[in-house]
Order: structure tokens, then C-alpha cells, then sequence
């Protein structure tokens, strides 16, 4: 290879390596801002602000949704499975809000330690299946859980 | 082997070498797009949650995967460009950029349309959608950056510099959804072990990312031939080719 080239081709991959660097430390760094949320052992571990706005996320807990009866306002707790946080929201929650769902609740954390949220966002999974392929799964786990 | 890579640097050859692939490829592409499009929004089993509006996954994820492939083509370009100075590679590398520009815009697009019956909104500041979003900046910048020089020779060594630095943002779009909490979901094809889209889904849309490699190829093809034909508009060769 020609020595100039030669130069030309470490500069260029010297440049790549120091921004990959420089990147990796302030992506490093600011890693608990990129975090989209806390999880509920965060917030179990008091990582997460009171009174601030925060995310929570996490699924919901089967059967601890509660709804009012004379209001839209709806309570429910969000685990990783190993700590849970109680939400409550005032709204209306997306098509695909379920129990044993992932959500993200932003809002803020009271010191009760609940979360008082002013949006909930439904987090899809990335299982990708037809209706019938569902329910043959669903089928399946049941007979498994019965023997 | 050095011969063919040699050819790669050479104005008529590559003029030529268009010239005889696009005849076969627009029509092969056109064709796979429609086919994959019907295949995939028509024939393919609807979700057992979302229903069909899953179905912009046919357009989003060969949109998205494209446009992170696309930069690696853009900045390898930058790279020979700046090392071997090869005129033809800057050609190239200013070719890929609008073309990955669209593609990331159409990810962009179909990912909050998308998101809204999903999520429950149309934008949200995670790790995914924020660093899908400086990619689209860093090929505008591309575009910007070539158009504010005077100088085209210091203007491609400029831009080539720009999107090598631009190719440490590809793994962390490619990894953000493991390293940190983020809305958007894992990737659903998985390269080792079994995916978690139905094979009936999977296949119209492994179809649908060869189509869209293929789109690009085909685009970047033409761009090349329109930015040679004006770079070359008094040489002796094009006008020859253009009177045949």
C-alpha cells in the first residue's frame, strides 16, 4: 500500500475509534436519562425523584387492575417481578392496556409511593403471531398446567 | 480481483455497467414491491393483539433495516473517497444519502403511525426513536454539508468525515432497545435461534427487506448515472454512450 494511503487509512480509522469512544463515555454517562424509565426496583431502591415527573415501567400486575365505578380513574400495579409500584390513572388507556401487559405510566411518585399518572403508554412485546397460533399456544400451556 | 475493484473506480465502466443492470432490476423491483405489498397486507394472518394494524411492520422494518445498511454504504464510500481519493466514490457516497434520508423518514413516519393505536402515541423520546432520528439528521447532513462548500473537493473529504463519525451511531440504534429501557420492542427477527414473528408473517417480510435492498440498489443506481451524466457532460466517452 502506497505510505501516504496507508497514513490517509489510520487517520480515517483513528477518527472512527476516538468518536466511538468519546460516544461510548457520555452514552455511559447519561445512561440514566437514555433509560426511557424507572423500574419498580428503582423505585423500590428510592433511585427515582418524588414529587417529580417520572416514567414507570413494567407489566401489570394480573388481577390488580381496579377501576372506579363512577369515574374513569383506574389503579393497577406494575411489576419486574421482584418489586411492584400501585399507578393510578385518570384517563383513558390505550386499545392494548391488559393485565400481564407491558406499560409505561409517566407521572409523578407521591411519598406514599404510588404514581399518579397523567399518561399511560402500552408497551408491545415483540411476539408477532396469527389469532389462531395464540390460542393453540394458550391451549397448550393450559394442558401443561394442569397435569 | 484488483481489476474488478479497479473497474469500481472507473466513470465509464460504472456508466456502463448501470446502463446494463437497470433494464432488469426496475422491473424485478417494481414487480416485488407490488407482490410483497399485497402479499403482506392482503394474504398475511392478521395479529392476535394488534390486529391489522400490525401490518405497517411490511413497510417500516425493511424501511428501517435498509436505512442503517444504506449508511454503512454511504460511509464506506466516504472512506475510499478520502483514502484512495476516488472521484467515483464521492459520487456514490452523495448518492446514498438522500436515497437513506427517505428511508429513515418512512421508518420515521410509519413508526409513529404506528405507534399511535400501539402505544398510544405518536412520539416518544426513547432511546430507539431518538437515535433513529439523528440518523436522519446525519444524512441531511451529509446533503447540507457537501451543498455549503464551494470547494467540491474539500466538501467531499468534509462530508466523508461526517458520516465515518456518523457510523458509531448505527450499533447504538441496532443495540438500543437491549441497552436500555426503552418503548420500542426488541427485534422480532432473531439471526440465531428462533424468531418471535410467526413464520406465515416472517416470510412476506424477510420478501418485503430483499425488496427494499434491492430499491436502494436500483435508486442508488440511477442517482449515479444523473450525478455522471452531469459531472461528465463534456467528456468524450458519455457523449459517445448517449449518441449510441
Amino acid at each position: 500500500m502506497h505510505p501516504k494511503r496507508k497514513q490517509r487509512l489510520i487517520v480515517a480509522l483513528v477518527i472512527v475509534f476516538l468518536s466511538s469512544v468519546t460516544i461510548g463515555l457520555i452514552t455511559y454517562a447519561l445512561r440514566g436519562n437514555i433509560n426511557l424509565f424507572y423500574s419498580p426496583s428503582e423505585v423500590a431502591a428510592g433511585e427515582a425523584p418524588i414529587d417529580r415527573q417520572i416514567r414507570v415501567g413494567g407489566m401489570v400486575v394480573e388481577g390488580s387492575v381496579r377501576r372506579a365505578s363512577d369515574r374513569l380513574e383506574t389503579r393497577f400495579d406494575v411489576t419486574d417481578f421482584v418489586h411492584s409500584v400501585t399507578v393510578t390513572y385518570d384517563g383513558i388507556l390505550p386499545d392494548l392496556f391488559a393485565e400481564g401487559e407491558g406499560v409505561v405510566a409517566t407521572g409523578k411518585l407521591g411519598p406514599n409511593g404510588v404514581v399518579t399518572a397523567s399518561e399511560v403508554l402500552a408497551k408491545h412485546d415483540e411476539n408477532y403471531m396469527p389469532p389462531e397460533v395464540a390460542e393453540a399456544l394458550e391451549k397448550a400451556s393450559a394442558r401443561g398446567s394442569m397435569q | 480481483m484488483w481489476r474488478i475493484i479497479h473497474q469500481f473506480g472507473s466513470p465509464p465502466w460504472v456508466y456502463r455497467f448501470c446502463d446494463k443492470v437497470i433494464p432488469w432490476l426496475m422491473p424485478i423491483t417494481i414487480v416485488a414491491l407490488l407482490g410483497g405489498s399485497v402479499w403482506g397486507l392482503l394474504f398475511a394472518p392478521t395479529d392476535y393483539k394488534q390486529g391489522d394494524s400490525y401490518r405497517i411492520i411490511y413497510i417500516h422494518v425493511p424501511a428501517a433495516v435498509v436505512a442503517l445498511a444504506g449508511y454503512y454504504v454511504m460511509a464506506l464510500a466516504g472512506l475510499v473517497s478520502l483514502v484512495w481519493r476516488v472521484k467515483l466514490a464521492d459520487t456514490a457516497m452523495r448518492a446514498a444519502a438522500p436515497i437513506g434520508a427517505a428511508y429513515t423518514a418512512i421508518a420515521l413516519i410509519t413508526g409513529a403511525i404506528w405507534g399511535k393505536p400501539t402505544w398510544g402515541a405518536w412520539w416518544v423520546w426513547d432511546a430507539r426513536i431518538t437515535s433513529m432520528l439523528i440518523l436522519f439528521f446525519l444524512y441531511v447532513g451529509v446533503i447540507a454539508l457537501f451543498e455549503a462548500y464551494e470547494n467540491k473537493t474539500v466538501a467531499a473529504r468534509a462530508c466523508a468525515i461526517l458520516s465515518l463519525v456518523g457510523t458509531v451511531n448505527i450499533p447504538i440504534i441496532y443495540k438500543s432497545v437491549d441497552w436500555w429501557y426503552s418503548l420500542h420492542q426488541p427485534a422480532s427477527i432473531k439471526f440465531t435461534g428462533s424468531s418471535a414473528i410467526d413464520a406465515s408473517m416472517l416470510y412476506p417480510l424477510l420478501g418485503m427487506i430483499i425488496t427494499f435492498y434491492a430499491l436502494f440498489a436500483l435508486l442508488m443506481m440511477l442517482n449515479l448515472k444523473q450525478s455522471l451524466t452531469e459531472e461528465y457532460a463534456q467528456s468524450a466517452w458519455l457523449n459517445k454512450r448517449l449518441a449510441a
